[in-house]
């Protein structure tokens, strides 16, 4: 008998005991039950943030933001529903609510029905929403642009990828990120902190309440707003000079190196840009004629012809090569042994003469001295000196602008050269075409503008930058810090006065502008494409100078036709807020460059 | 005057107490399920109506203290009788609600009188074998006739279609074990029931558990070397309580089929050294039938899931019923583990949980009741209610053992087994350890019939305990 009641009672504490193991296991032990158990209760609405608004520098707004609605389902909650009336509601159609359905593997996360329903849409919507529960709208906001300008300059904001969604935790499926221009560089700071509102619902999807009354809700806190140092006048007003050409313009307050205005031509409106137009619209926009998603401003490596001339003399003064007073005798070119590199001047040129009347020779006599300097043992330490001079000009490096994707432009070390024609058997008449601006030579535009800065101020040059100042962030001192070039401020005098004469009187008259006195250099560039590429660079006013300016426009011809009006006009406009040659003006917006270009 | 305050007296109090924890407890979670934050206290609830059916509970108890106690003896057979009718009657007369005919309604009233059934066949089964000197084995018109007062009402029930309910009647198995049925009846018919359905819901947890908790059974019983057998198991939990404890520790999840055929192998090497030792070579046969049985079974899984193709296995599914129970059963029981799961040790809180209410968990102030206790008040809660239960059960048969007459003593066994199968295979139904068979959980689950007839069987035991030298 005694058996029997042990093993009655152990059949008993056998079962309690193995309910218990496993009621420790899945009430302790395991998690999988609470994540399963807050699926299905809790929905966690995102709380998307609005990213910070874009100002200029005189506090117009660049972008801001409009409110945006998606339609979103929790497969896992929804009851039975009228599939036909919902479609029709929605319109949507019914196979792609059948995809949504079976694609989706977990029933307890959401799902995009629809994106960016537009404003007018959603007051229906909403109002018809409690008939299907499960499906909910959630709130994002959107770009918006109030004028079509800076698409280069700010970029766009598009869905984050995987591997952006890799490499940030912030970012899950679904987000938005800056994918280019200001969006991408400052989208840390943009984009603001994600909420979350978390709401308990019943087994059909239905919303019983907050969770504890918002206790553990996180509220979504805005992006920063950035105020930039472009001039939304000037950018838009040379954007409109720039159409129908290829190019690139860039402006530069000189004194902080704040840029003023960054076109990179031909562009695009940011407009098309938004949202769901974004996969509508980028295929059409990235394989359009003249690549208008190319950002030609920082991407482009353009030899810098003669507007190279003014750097080459500062180098040759500095180094002692040549002086104030140095004349060179010129009659139809300059021999370089093999070849002879023609000049339109001709007679004895002094130094401000040569830049006032673009010498060829002059230049090329320049660079003899300057690569045949006998402090140097051999022509490749005494380029590698004036290469040296180039960098501290900030050409041919990253300037480490705050704008993504910045090209490095290209100057080759003279070890190249010992590769192509032998070590010590290359001389400065092998690599000539250097002296003025061409063969083995390339910058891009915002380059070429710093350059032009440098100039302006005589001696340095501060890192070129479109953002003042972020809401409450400190101040970046990279952007605060002098970059000196090494020349003494004295030897700028006769190269600025040489640089003031092409206006006033020399190879960029047209550039002219009474009452404001501008000091350019005009540079044509030649190129394997096809017509030479018209550049002016030019800062003004000569004293105390508010802008410095580079104007590419790809093979437009003589600087002086095309770029030195574009860059006076838009000075005039920076300076004076108004224009006084209408007819110079008319001529340029109506120029239609892009019918001209005859590619080889 | 002097025999009232006897009764009083002779009272088990440990069982009302334990009965009264339960049913309060029980009420508890049923207002739990049914709460709103901002709701008032509504008495066209589930909750009040609950509250109602457990002031007509207190007054059956206290009917049932004044009955006499030969009046139980005296009237089993009526009683059986009267709910047999019942029984006809329902197949008759009855209304359908959840797929079975087992209601009578009346009105607002609906009574399932296969509840009551219960208590009345254990009665009649006490009355039947209550002689002098009665064998089931000696007689063999003793066993037929005990085993036609269990089987009629088993057969009226499945004919209402109340599969869950019918199977309760198993348990009366351990009781006619207790009154001297050979074990290896029982084993074969219990193991033949419980490997058939379980077949349907192949669930290797309890399967496998059960038969190595058979296979040490059966060789306790064949070699009689209960020290050695409990040194075995006692040898045997504290190795899961190793495992358990790395599990627990490590935060690593060993799989339990491992544990399983760890723990038989364990048993295989034990019952081969009792082989060669003592000669004696059927316990290494069954542990060795038992490995073999586990090994063929990872074999069958490993061809349906891996060598049949998906037309293959749909229409095995089908057949089976497998395709329907991933929508219905299937995902009841998938609730009502989240629900409990998402406890944790201490819950969240009485009124707080989010499962249980906002009907995730199907039936969940009826069968699946125990999910409430689980996610508001956690692993203490379950094990809380688990104990109470073991212990409750426990002591009924210890109460039983010591009743000098037979009737007494069947019918407390009787009591203890139905209650023991109900709170066991309600548990492991909520925790997908067993199929959900529709059973519920004794003063726990809302309606009027079970509380009732499990209070009626449980109190009447609490009577006839109170006398307990006398013979009927």
């Amino acid at each position: 008998m005694r058996t029997k009641i042990f093993i009655y009672s152990s059949i008993v504490v056998i079962t309690v005991f193995v309910f218990l193991i496993n009621l420790y296991r899945i009430q302790v032990v395991d998690s999988e039950y609470k994540i399963s158990a807050e699926n299905n209760a809790f929905r966690k609405e995102i709380q998307y943030p609005a990213r910070g608004v874009i100002f200029d520098r005189n506090g117009k707004l660049l972008v801001y933001n409009e409110p945006s609605y998606d339609l979103l389902v929790v497969p896992g909650t929804i009851g039975k529903f009228d599939t036909v009336e919902f479609c029709k509601i929605f319109q949507i159609d019914k196979k792609n609510i059948n995809e949504i359905f079976s694609k989706h593997y977990n029933k307890y996360r959401p799902a995009i029905i629809e994106k960016q329903i537009p404003n007018s849409k959603f007051a229906f919507y909403e109002e018809n929403l409690y008939k299907f529960p499960g499906f909910y709208i959630e709130k994002r906001t959107l770009r918006t642009y109030p004028k079509p300008i800076g698409a280069h300059l700010l970029g766009y904001v598009g869905e984050v990828n995987k591997i952006e969604i890799e490499n940030d935790p912030f970012y899950s499926m679904g987000d938005y990120i800056g994918k280019s221009g200001l969006e991408r560089t400052y989208d840390k700071y943009i984009r603001g902190e994600k909420g979350v509102k978390i709401l308990v619902v019943d087994v059909k999807g239905k919303i019983q309440g907050s969770y504890k009354n918002g206790k553990y809700d996180i509220k979504a806190i805005s992006g920063k707003n950035v105020t930039t140092t472009i001039d939304a006048d000037i950018q838009e007003y040379g954007e409109s000079l720039m159409v129908n050409k290829i190019g690139a313009v860039v402006a530069i307050e000189p004194a902080t190196g704040e840029i003023l205005a960054f076109i990179s031509s031909p562009g695009y409106d940011p407009n098309l840009f938004i949202g769901n137009n974004l996969s509508k619209n980028y295929r059409e926009i990235e394989n359009a004629p003249n690549k208008p998603l190319y950002n030609r401003a920082i991407k482009s490596r353009y030899p810098p012809g003669s507007t190279f001339k003014p750097v080459s003399a500062l180098i040759a003064l500095q180094e002692r090569v040549i002086f104030e007073n140095t004349v060179f005798i010129i009659s139809g070119g300059y021999n370089a042994g093999n070849h002879v590199v023609k000049d339109h001047v001709s007679g004895s040129v002094n130094l401000v003469a040569s830049i006032q009347m673009s010498s060829n020779a002059y230049y090329c006599n320049v660079f003899k001295k300057i690569i045949s300097d006998d402090k140097f043992k051999s022509a490749a330490e005494a380029y590698e000196n004036w290469r040296n001079h180039l960098n501290k000009f900030g050409l041919g490096l990253k300037l480490g602008t705050d704008l993504a994707y910045e090209d490095q432009g290209l100057i080759f070390p003279s070890t190249y050269f010992d590769k192509i024609y032998g070590k010590g058997r290359w001389n400065h008449n092998t690599i000539i075409s250097l002296a003025i601006g061409q063969g083995e030579l390339g910058f891009t535009p915002l380059q070429i503008a710093n350059m032009t800065a440098a100039i302006a101020n005589r001696g340095f040059y501060i890192i070129p930058h479109v953002i003042r100042s972020i809401a409450d962030e400190k101040e970046n001192q990279i952007y605060k810090t002098k970059h000196y070039t090494g020349i003494s401020p004295e030897y700028f005098i006769p190269v600025i006065d040489g640089m003031e004469k092409v206006v006033t009187g020399g190879t960029a008259t047209i550039a002219n502008l009474p009452g404001i006195s501008i000091c350019g250099k005009t540079g044509t560039a030649q190129n394997p494409h096809g017509e030479d590429h018209s550049i002016f660079i030019a800062f003004a006013p000569k004293e105390n100078p508010k802008i410095a300016i580079a104007v590419y426009i790809e093979n437009a011809g003589f600087g002086s036709t095309w770029a030195a009006p574009v860059a006076s006009l838009m000075i005039e406009k920076y300076l004076t807020d108004s224009i006084s040659r209408p007819w110079l003006e008319k001529r340029i917006v109506d120029g239609n460059l892009l019918n001209v270009i005859k590619r080889k | 005057m002097e025999r009232k305050t006897n009764i009083l007296q002779r009272i088990d109090w440990i069982i009302v107490l334990i009965y009264l924890i339960l049913v309060i407890y029980g009420w508890m979670n049923i207002y739990s399920s049914a709460y709103k934050p901002d709701a008032q206290f509504d008495f066209t609830q589930r909750y009040a109506k609950q509250l109602l059916w457990i002031i007509v509970a207190i007054i059956i108890i206290v009917t049932i203290f004044f009955v006499d106690n030969h009046v139980f003896s005296t009237l089993s057979y009526l009683i059986y009788g009267f709910f047999i009718l019942m029984l006809v009657a329902v197949l008759i007369f009855g209304s359908v609600i959840n797929d079975s005919r087992s209601w009578i309604v009346v009105g607002d009233f609906r009574i399932q009188p296969s509840e009551f059934a219960k208590f009345a066949t254990a009665l009649a089964l006490a009355k039947f074998m209550n002689k002098e000197n009665f064998s089931l084995t000696k007689d063999l018109k003793n066993l037929i006739i005990s085993g036609v007062i269990i089987l009629i009402p088993v057969f009226f029930i499945l004919l209402q279609g109340d599969v869950g309910s019918a199977l309760v009647y198993l348990v009366f198995l351990l009781v006619l074990y207790r009154e001297g049925l050979p074990f290896v009846f029982i084993f074969i018919v219990l193991s033949e029931v419980i490997l058939f359905i379980l077949s349907f819901f192949v669930n290797y947890d309890v399967l496998f558990s059960l038969l190595i908790i058979g296979s040490f059974i059966y060789y306790a019983v064949i070699t009689k070397d209960y020290r050695g057998t409990f040194l075995t198991i006692t040898a045997i939990l504290m190795l899961l309580i190793v495992f358990w404890a790395i599990e627990i520790f490590s935060f690593t999840y060993v799989e339990n089929n491992y544990i399983y055929a760890l723990v038989t192998l364990f048993f295989f090497i034990f019952s081969l050294i009792k082989a060669f030792k003592k000669r004696f070579y059927l316990p290494a046969f069954i542990s060795g039938i038992v490995l073999f049985l586990m090994l063929s079974m990872y074999s069958s899984d490993f061809v349906f899931n891996n060598i049949l193709q998906d037309h293959h296995r749909s229409r095995i599914n089908v057949f089976l019923g497998f395709e329907q129970d991933l929508k219905g059963i299937g995902y009841n029981v998938n609730q009502s583990k989240i629900a409990i799961g998402s406890g944790g040790f201490f819950g969240k809180g009485y009124l707080k949980g989010t499962q249980t209410k906002y009907d995730f968990v199907p039936e969940q102030d009826t069968d699946f009741i125990f999910c409430t206790v689980g996610e508001e008040m956690g692993f203490v809660g379950t094990a809380g209610v688990l104990i109470l239960f073991a212990f409750l059960v426990l002591r009924i048969m210890y109460l039983a053992e010591k009743q000098r007459s037979p009737f007494s003593r069947i019918y407390g066994y009787s009591v203890s087994a139905l209650l023991f199968f109900h709170f066991s295979i309600n548990v492991a139904m909520t925790i997908g350890l067993a199929p959900v068979i529709g059973i519920p959980l004794p003063f726990f689950s809302y309606g009027g019939s079970s509380l009732w007839s499990f209070t009626i069987l449980l109190f009447i035991f609490v009577k006839l305990n109170t006398v307990k030298d006398s013979t009927y």
